[in-house]
């Protein structure tokens, strides 16, 4: 019912600039929408519709009414959007061809700006919603879901290429190669999207300028989430849990500079943050829980800082690969240090050193690892902790919080 | 037979010993518990006691008991009852008072705090670490005469269990770093209880970081059920094999 009114009022609304077209009862969605003049709306009753490609090149809405199926029939891409100004609305979008040299998509878009694709369902699609050059395009409330037993044999859920100002907000995406994939993508936003269970990266993120990402779940990717080549990203209020496996990290940067990671919840990752050729970025209130290691940070970044963040029940808070250090640590908290508070100002007396001996040895040695949590082990961290000679002295937090900070 | 392991749960019961093991358990369970809220981190301290605690109390106590407890054993031995039935009352009877004070000890501050799987985890590689030692100090008291001795023994066991052979895996570890060395370190492993134990325990609290590595066969060791099942598995044996020896060196022994 809530959705029958709001199809009526676009329809009244879209009337005072355009007609209305329908399609069904012997009139094909191909043609509704070429009997339709710019700036009308196509109205798309409910039905299974299997008529190939749809190509739109004016400016159009074209409306589902109660998720018409478009089907692809494991062969064709289904919408295809060159125009300004198109609106994608309400339709389940299953079975589309999977085809690595055109990349056939759900919907694709190519130099239209102004798209908006909402309320849709992508089911069993190659490409999801994929968008090239095309400026200020909204993707909302969308649910894209496919599988594959292969990466090669999947596209990306959200897939935006030398895009400016989109907005991506509110989407599902699941099973895909990449969740959301930008590159070459400026000035835009993702925001509380949840992307698991994507075969890559949760988010994959290259040459894309100036944009946010907040409030997103990013959870069991093969990969993780991966932030590259990219300068000015706000990383905000994200939660990254349970990417396990070797090259699996719930943040990698690489090459980032100037950005900011604020707020997030990294939980049961095999590494939270690894961290290459980052410079100058801020890391301010995270949560590091039950992660294997909290943070890989690399000798290449430096001028970092790590402010106010909590470390919890992970097996290494912080590894590195070399002995400089120029990244600063400050007011974090920590729970495994063990000093005092004697002036009782809530901030411990004497600083904590977050690379464990043993943390160094496993980076040398995996297997290593199988002895983790042994008598011995906790004997060479106790002597190194005394006398460091193998961990980076200068990698330190001065100002280590007795007490964790509330962080919501 | 039940009415020999009654006449030893007796006996067991007068020293206090087992009280004061209790007690001792208990409290430090308790204090942990408190000092602390969270409980996974609980859990990680309680495991640091009971892999260095359990098999020494369980190997030195077994043996002081045995030594005790050998006129009576004689007496025994001087009626019409067969070794075997003695000797497995022996084992019954010590091997469960221990596993009571344990698992009182250990799981009643659990149940009355609450807890998570690592916490059963805990409770079941306890019980099993005080099995494996206390068919580990049979043997070690059948094979000497000497009540000293035996309890040298039972100490070298524990020493070379709890620390030297960690060292000496770390040293191969080193040594073949070049090589491929996924299923020597299992198999190394399994040479050791308490690192068997200590598997079970990790795979509860650190298998986010242990599904770091490339290898395959890591892989399926730690993420499926099979690293699990070994552990169990092998820590059975640990228990089984040196009480069968012991039970045949018991059997022809002239006492």
């Amino acid at each position: 019912m809530m959705r029958w009114t709001a199809v009526m009022l676009m329809l009244g609304w879209q009337t005072a600039d355009g007609g209305v077209i329908r399609a069904g009862d012997g009139r094909s969605v191909v043609q509704a929408v070429e009997m339709a003049a710019a700036g009308d709306t196509v109205i798309v009753p409910q039905g299974t519709y299997a008529e190939g490609n749809i190509l739109i090149r004016k400016p159009l809405t074209v409306l589902g009414e109660n998720m018409p199926v478009m089907d692809g029939r494991m062969k064709d891409e289904i919408f295809t959007i060159a125009a300004e100004h198109v609106t994608i609305d309400g339709f389940r979008i299953i079975n589309t061809g999977r085809s690595s040299m055109e990349d056939l998509a759900g919907i694709k878009c190519l130099d239209a700006h102004h798209a908006v694709i909402r309320n849709n369902i992508f089911e069993n699609t190659f490409f999801g919603i994929h968008i090239s050059n095309s400026d200020h395009s909204t993707i909302s409330n969308n649910k894209l879901s496919s599988s594959a037993e292969f990466e090669y044999q999947l596209g990306n859920g959200i897939h935006l290429w030398k895009c400016k100002h989109a907005l991506i907000e509110g989407n599902e995406v699941t099973g895909h190669r990449d969740g959301i994939y930008f590159e070459f993508v400026t000035l835009s936003f993702i925001r509380k999207n949840i992307s698991q269970k994507n075969m890559r990266y949760g988010l994959h993120f290259m040459f894309s300028h100036d944009d946010a990402y907040e409030d997103n779940v990013f959870r069991n990717n093969g990969a993780g989430v991966s932030v590259m080549y990219t300068r000015h990203v706000k990383m905000h209020r994200n939660v990254f849990e349970d990417n396990w496996g070797s090259s699996s990290y719930g943040l990698l940067l690489k090459d980032i500079s100037d950005s900011e990671v604020i707020g997030n919840r990294f939980t049961g990752n095999t590494s939270g943050i690894y961290m290459e050729g980052t410079s100058r970025t801020v890391f301010d209130g995270n949560l590091f829980r039950q992660n294997g290691w909290a943070i890989k940070l690399m000798a290449s970044c430096d001028g970092n800082s790590f402010n106010r963040n909590n470390f919890s029940g992970n097996t290494f808070d912080i590894s590195t690969n070399g002995a400089l250090v120029l990244n600063s640590m400050s007011h974090n908290h920590w729970d495994k240090y063990e000093g005092y508070d004697l002036d009782r100002d809530g901030i411990g007396d004497i600083p904590f050193h977050p690379v464990s001996l043993f943390s160094v040895i496993s980076e040398h040695i995996p297997s290593a690892m199988l002895i983790w949590r042994s008598f011995l082990v906790f004997l060479l961290d106790r002597a190194e902790k005394v006398m460091p000679a193998v961990t980076p002295a200068n990698l330190k937090d001065d100002n280590p919080m007795m007490h964790a900070h509330d962080l919501g | 037979m039940p009415r020999i392991i009654k006449y030893i749960l007796y006996d067991i019961l007068r020293t206090r010993f087992i009280l004061f093991y209790t007690l001792f358990l208990l409290l430090s369970a308790v204090g942990m518990y408190q000092l602390d809220s969270d409980t996974s981190k609980v859990v990680l301290s309680m495991m640091n006691i009971v892999l260095i605690v359990v098999p020494l109390v369980s190997i030195v106590f077994t043996t002081i008991h045995f030594y005790n407890s050998y006129e009576f054993i004689e007496l025994m031995l001087a009626q019409p009852v067969n070794r075997t039935v003695v000797f497995l009352s022996q084992y019954l009877s010590v091997a469960l008072s221990l596993l009571l004070a344990y698992t009182v000890g250990i799981g009643l501050p659990m149940v009355f705090y609450g807890t998570e799987a690592s916490g059963l985890t805990l409770i079941l590689s306890g019980a099993m670490l005080t099995l494996v030692f206390v068919s580990l100090a049979f043997l070690s008291a059948v094979l000497t005469r000497d009540k000293a001795k035996a309890i040298g023994v039972a100490l070298l066991f524990w020493f070379y269990f709890s620390l030297i052979f960690d060292a000496f895996v770390l040293w191969i570890l080193y040594s073949f770093s070049d090589y491929p060395l996924e299923k020597v370190t299992v198999a190394l492993i399994a040479l050791n209880p308490v690192d068997l134990a200590r598997i079970l325990m990790i795979l509860q609290l650190d298998v986010s970081a242990l599904m770091g590595y490339t290898g395959a066969f890591f892989k399926d060791f730690f993420g499926g059920g099979m690293g699990f099942a070994f552990a169990t598995g092998v820590l059975l044996l640990w228990v089984a094999v040196p009480l069968g020896l012991a039970m045949r060196v018991f059997k022809r022994k002239d006492l």
